[in-house]
């Protein structure tokens, strides 16, 4: 097992633990902003750092940036819809646990 | 040893993401439902990359760039749907 | 691969138990959530199948499309469903039928399954044998557009007649005027936002998804999708309107795939013999399949936007 290859599961480790961070948040957590704090939060780093372990084994520089294509553009979906399913939350007034 | 370890997170991070399933049944809210299963489309496209790598099957990240490009569209529908005719944009009124 | 073995006992049940939600819930907003996720459970199944061109339609259709489609329904069937739930749960009879029909359903499906013989009949080594000729390395597209052209051209023309069908809702003031109800949005809020930054994104990976399609998982299909959905966002986001359906070049658009695919088809008839064929001379399929496609994705791309538009509502303007 190379350097790369320990580079790999200690990052797909730690995204895999914040995955399950993000779930227990949204399980356990009382209303549904700290519920979206937890999910916004946890899962996009998780994919981050699952990103950045896969990335030594990407095919080719392509491979590379279109795994980071996929990061990105799920930041994007993450930081939009907590905007507006806060703001929806927020009007409604059913922030109740 | 690598691929077995890779689907092996693969399997975690969905069984993690999947207990979320219960936020769906419970709610209360539909901004709850609707949150996890926002969740379960981000760890969907990590367990899909993990899949990727570990059956070397590089075109399956394609799989997961359309998942992540899609990934806010029904929460998008969802927010529009909470306005009268569903057609609003929960800012407007704000 | 053990591992493997670890994820299917997670993701089984997890699509068994999003179905079962999805059908059994009585809160119909957690029956759509739960048929959107079990849309992307699926689609992590068939890349676990090793299917991705399967894999890649599913994860464009289920988080694209469908719910957008089933959420956009929701909202608009609000009161009216209300009235339908205060006049008291179905009879006894209706709902022994309905249920009656689905076990027949399911016990037949599960009888073909059961039928099909040990090993599974297949052409897949008669596919790659004749692949090279065609100059693809999908086996996919190559089935798709030549070795089975015909089912692919009928699913084009059946898209095309839903589409007809579901124009043919429209009241007679709004007939050839505008899908749906217009879309309002903050000008500079967060939803007009994402509605200018994605579909650039869209219509590149949707271009690209379409390329790669002769050689990779990805084709007409899949990419039309794509540039569906984030058509449908722009829409969504207030920052185009969906055109009038008697405009000609909406309709033109409509069937340039399936006539493309029609004029390549009968082309056939005089250059290789026979309906829908290529000619034999090398280097001439791939070109002519790749025509096709481009016709498909642009034809595909108009028809599921509009299924998803929905009937005229407005006269044009």
């Amino acid at each position: 097992m190379s350097a790369w290859d320990l580079f790999t599961l200690a990052a797909v480790a730690a995204g895999a633990f914040f995955f399950l961070a993000g779930t227990v948040g949204l399980l356990r957590f009382p209303d549904v902003f700290t519920r979206l704090h937890a999910l916004t939060k946890a899962d996009n780093l998780g994919l981050g750092l699952i990103v950045l372990g896969l990335l030594p084994r990407a095919e080719g520089v392509f491979g590379a940036l279109k795994l980071v294509a996929v990061w990105l553009l799920a930041l994007l979906a993450a930081a939009t819809v907590a905007q507006l399913v806060a703001r929806l939350a927020r009007r409604e007034g059913d922030a109740g646990a | 040893m690598m691929p077995d370890l890779l689907a092996g997170f693969a399997a975690l991070v969905l069984l993690s993401v999947a207990a979320g399933l219960a936020r769906v049944l419970r709610g209360p809210t539909a901004a709850d439902r609707m949150m996890a299963a926002q969740l379960l489309g981000t760890g969907g496209i990590a367990t899909v990359l993990l899949l990727a790598a570990a059956l070397d099957m590089p075109a399956a990240v394609d799989v997961a760039l359309v998942l992540a490009l899609l990934a806010a569209f029904a929460a998008v529908a969802f927010v529009k749907g909470a306005s009268p005719e569903g057609t609003g944009d929960p800012e407007e009124e704000a | 691969m053990t591992a493997l073995y670890l994820l299917d006992l997670v993701l089984v049940p997890a699509i068994l138990l999003a179905a079962c939600t999805a059908v059994g819930t009585r809160d119909r907003f957690a029956a759509v959530v739960s048929f959107i996720v079990y849309g992307l459970l699926l689609a992590i199944a068939w890349v676990r199948l090793g299917a991705v061109d399967v894999a890649l339609a599913e994860a464009a259709i289920g988080a694209g499309l469908t719910g957008v489609l089933l959420l956009g329904a929701l909202a608009r069937m609000g009161r009216r469903a209300d009235e339908a739930a205060a006049a008291g749960p179905p009879g006894r009879t209706l709902r022994l039928g309905a249920a009656a029909l689905g076990a027949a359903v399911a016990a037949g499906i599960a009888a073909a399954v059961l039928a099909l013989p040990e090993p599974a009949p297949q052409l897949s080594g008669a596919v790659a044998e004749a692949l090279p000729a065609l100059g693809l390395g999908n086996p996919v597209t190559g089935v798709l557009l030549a070795f089975r052209g015909y089912d692919t051209l009928l699913e084009a023309v059946v898209l095309l007649l839903a589409l007809l069908g579901i124009w043919s809702l429209a009241p007679d003031p709004a007939w050839g005027g505008l899908p749906g109800l217009r879309h309002r949005a903050r000008p500079e809020g967060v939803l007009a936002w994402l509605g200018r930054l994605l579909p650039p994104v869209g219509i590149v990976v949707g271009l690209y998804v379409f390329w790669v399609g002769a050689d990779r998982p990805g084709g007409a299909f899949q990419a039309g999708t794509i540039l569906a959905a984030v058509w449908i966002l722009a829409v969504m986001s207030a920052l185009v309107e969906p055109p009038a359906v008697r405009s000609l070049a909406l309709r033109l658009a409509l069937v340039a795939g399936p006539a493309l695919f029609l004029a390549v088809g009968f082309a056939g008839l005089g250059l290789a013999g026979a309906f829908l064929g290529y000619p034999a001379a090398a280097g001439w399929a791939k070109p002519l399949i790749l025509l096709v496609e481009a016709g498909l994705t642009l034809s595909i791309a108009a028809t599921l936007a509009l299924l998803v538009a929905g009937t005229p509502e407005r006269a044009a303007g």
